[in-house]
């Protein structure tokens, strides 16, 4: 029950700072320094969504077949690949790494 | 214009697609992270973000407790208030459609709205990216969340190693300068040092604090008369899917994309304060 309570305020709260964004006056985005923190706030969040998705077990860290699906997503980007094919290439990568006996 | 002669559309479409699809892989990763078919189908209904729905199930999967899932949730969604900002002064949605408008505001639409020249075509490529984000990714949710239990362990069809590409996918059209680069890195870095120290859910806030103190005690990154558009990368906004194939063909035709981004190089390059601006449109 606990996680349906949880999961239901991280959903207000997912549309509440939705529409908080179009409440506040165009002034604030204007200011150069919170553009600068909104910048700099979403590569370090992507960046430790990756890092946390591709070698965290827990409270441990592990190298398993999700590190290969990340050096065989970044090859595709580097090849320009389209969104949809580096999310597939990713999938690959874990799932060949893991029919080769890699955990 | 009518809706299947406008580019922006097809672009909105394409994006709704390829975003669909991998609810397929968020539906799967739900039910295999313990939550139930319906705790899967709320997220995706009423909360509707992408990075937010995987850092909730994400944390519970690594046996998190809710309250941490939803603080990484809710985490993640602050850049959907600052699309949210954007969107309001390029689309300026009145009534309900401004509630609407909210509601779907994600990476996909915003990147589509914000990627086109013409006010009409913003409009019509943020709506038909999240609509039909919104529409395919649900189905595809419930279609993972069902078939989850039938493909048994996602990790066995690499659904993990989807999550993982589609996260490095979104990051990597932000890093082509050196210093957004380098703030990934340190922020990753400090995502793999707060790992062992700390319960899951929580190295991606001490990321974002790494970040956001970056952001406000960096100077010089943004010029005061043209917030958030120096092309370094560090826009609140961009086209996460560094497809040149869908972006080209919008930009080409309207002229003004290419003039505005020239002159944004033009002054990041006579400021001397602001960084290398390197092959930000290969």
């Amino acid at each position: 029950m606990s996680m349906w309570f949880w999961l239901l305020v991280a959903a207000v709260l997912s549309y509440l700072t939705k529409l908080l964004g179009y409440l506040v006056p165009a002034k604030v985005l204007a200011n150069p320094r919170m553009s600068r923190v909104a910048g700099t706030l979403t590569i370090g969040l992507l960046a430790s969504l990756t890092v946390v998705n591709a070698a965290a077990s827990g409270t441990s860290l592990v190298l398993d077949a999700r590190i290969g699906a990340l050096v065989a997503a970044a090859i595709a980007l580097w090849f320009k690949a389209p969104f949809l094919v580096v999310v597939l290439v990713g999938a690959l990568a874990a799932a060949g790494l893991r029919l080769l006996g890699w955990p | 214009m009518k809706l299947k002669d406008s580019p922006a559309a097809k672009i909105g479409a394409s994006i709704a697609v390829a975003t669909g699809l991998y609810g397929l892989s968020f539906g799967a990763l739900s039910v295999a992270s313990g939550l139930s078919f319906w705790q899967t189908m709320v997220l995706s209904l009423l909360l509707f973000s992408g990075g937010s729905q995987f850092a909730f199930i994400g944390v519970v999967a690594a046996g998190g407790t809710g309250v941490a899932a939803m603080g990484a949730s809710a985490l993640l969604g602050i850049r959907n208030g600052v699309y949210g900002m954007q969107l309001n002064t390029l689309l300026l949605p009145a009534g309900w459609r401004r509630f609407a408008a909210a509601h779907v505001t994600i990476d996909e639409s915003t990147a589509t709205a914000t990627g086109q020249a013409d006010p009409g075509e913003q409009q019509r490529g943020f709506w038909v990216a999240g609509v039909g984000t919104f529409v395919l990714w649900n189905l595809m949710t419930a279609a993972g969340a069902v078939l989850g239990d039938a493909l048994g362990d996602p990790k066995q069809w690499g659904l993990d190693g989807a999550a993982v590409a589609a996260f490095l996918g979104l990051l990597w059209p932000r890093i082509k300068a050196f210093q957004p680069a380098a703030i990934a890195l340190v922020c990753a870095v400090a995502t793999l040092l707060a790992v062992p120290l700390v319960p899951p859910g929580v190295p991606i806030l001490v990321a974002a604090l790494v970040a956001g103190l970056i952001g406000w005690f960096r100077r010089g990154g943004t010029p005061d008369h043209a917030p958030g558009h120096v092309g370094d990368g560090m826009e609140p906004t961009l086209d996460p899917y560094g497809n040149d194939a869908v972006a080209h063909p919008l930009h080409a035709p309207s002229g003004t994309e290419h003039a505005e981004s020239g002159i944004d190089h033009a002054v990041a390059n006579t400021d001397r304060t602001v960084e290398i601006v390197e092959g930000e449109q290969p």
